[in-house]
């Protein structure tokens, strides 16, 4: 064991180098996210009492289905930073390697399944 | 001697604290946050559901019809909505605006009336479409 105390070991190490940088996307993600979202709220209500055909009909319309693919990845980037950001802060030490290849791990499937579905549906022939 | 028997003084965190507005909308911001990630499962099921099939999209139509999927619903909507107000608020802030001690206050109360008031007026629309 060193006897260097923590504060000793970090000192001049410098930031890690890329903070910045996703402070800055949490921002961008955030005004894109917005936009997308009053897109896909009213995507949604005007699907609320379709049929099964209808629903597809409507996802078959690149615009439609354009639309929802910008959303689900500006919000799954978005929710991988702020979920990064919460284990950085309140996971414990032994736990932040796990939990951030699991916040990876759910990103990439949520983003893969709705991206999938929105393919399939916008090329698919019903 | 290196040996740190006790563990260390931390600086107080919030329980030290009376509860205010915006220390109860930072909270809200991040556990709206963290529900809006696990949301997003439901969103998910649901077009993976409609790129399936009629039986699949039948299942997931049964669900959202259902009385705990309008509370999914209901929930997913006040968050997202809430989430999106308060981070209008902190982009503002960004820009170095309304960051006084009253400024805030009123941006925080006016946070979650503006949440809860949006989120009536879309359920409204709901059921007049509906």
């Amino acid at each position: 064991m060193s006897i260097r105390t923590p504060m000793g070991r970090a000192r001049g190490m410098g930031a890690a180098g890329h903070g910045v940088g996703e402070f800055w996307h949490q921002r961008v993600t955030s005004v894109t996210s917005l936009v997308l979202a009053i897109g896909m709220i009213f995507i949604l209500l005007t699907l609320a009492t379709s049929t099964y055909a209808e629903v597809r009909a409507t996802f078959a319309n690149p615009l439609v289905g354009g639309w929802m693919a910008l959303t689900v990845i500006s919000f799954v980037y978005h929710m991988y930073i702020g979920a990064q950001e919460v284990i950085m802060e309140y996971g414990p030490k032994t736990w932040k390697l796990g939990l951030t290849l699991a916040n990876t791990g759910f990103c990439l499937m949520i983003a893969a399944a709705c991206l999938f579905a929105l393919i399939k549906m916008s090329f698919g022939v019903l | 001697m290196s040996q740190i028997q006790k563990p260390r003084p931390l600086s107080p965190h919030i329980m030290i604290y009376r509860l205010r507005m915006t220390m109860l909308m930072s909270g809200f911001h991040r556990a709206t946050g963290l529900a809006l990630y696990f949301g997003m499962v439901f969103l998910t099921w649901w077009l993976v559901a409609a790129a399936s099939g009629p039986n699949a999209f039948g299942w997931a139509s049964w669900f959202f019809g259902s009385f705990l999927g309008y509370i999914v619903m209901l929930g997913f909507s006040w968050g997202l909505i809430h989430h999106a107000v308060g981070g209008v608020r902190h982009l503002i802030w960004d820009l170095g605006i309304g960051l006084s001690k009253e400024a805030s206050m009123r941006w925080a109360i006016g946070t979650i009336i503006a949440s809860v008031a949006i989120t009536i007026l879309l359920w409204l629309v709901v059921l007049i479409v509906a």
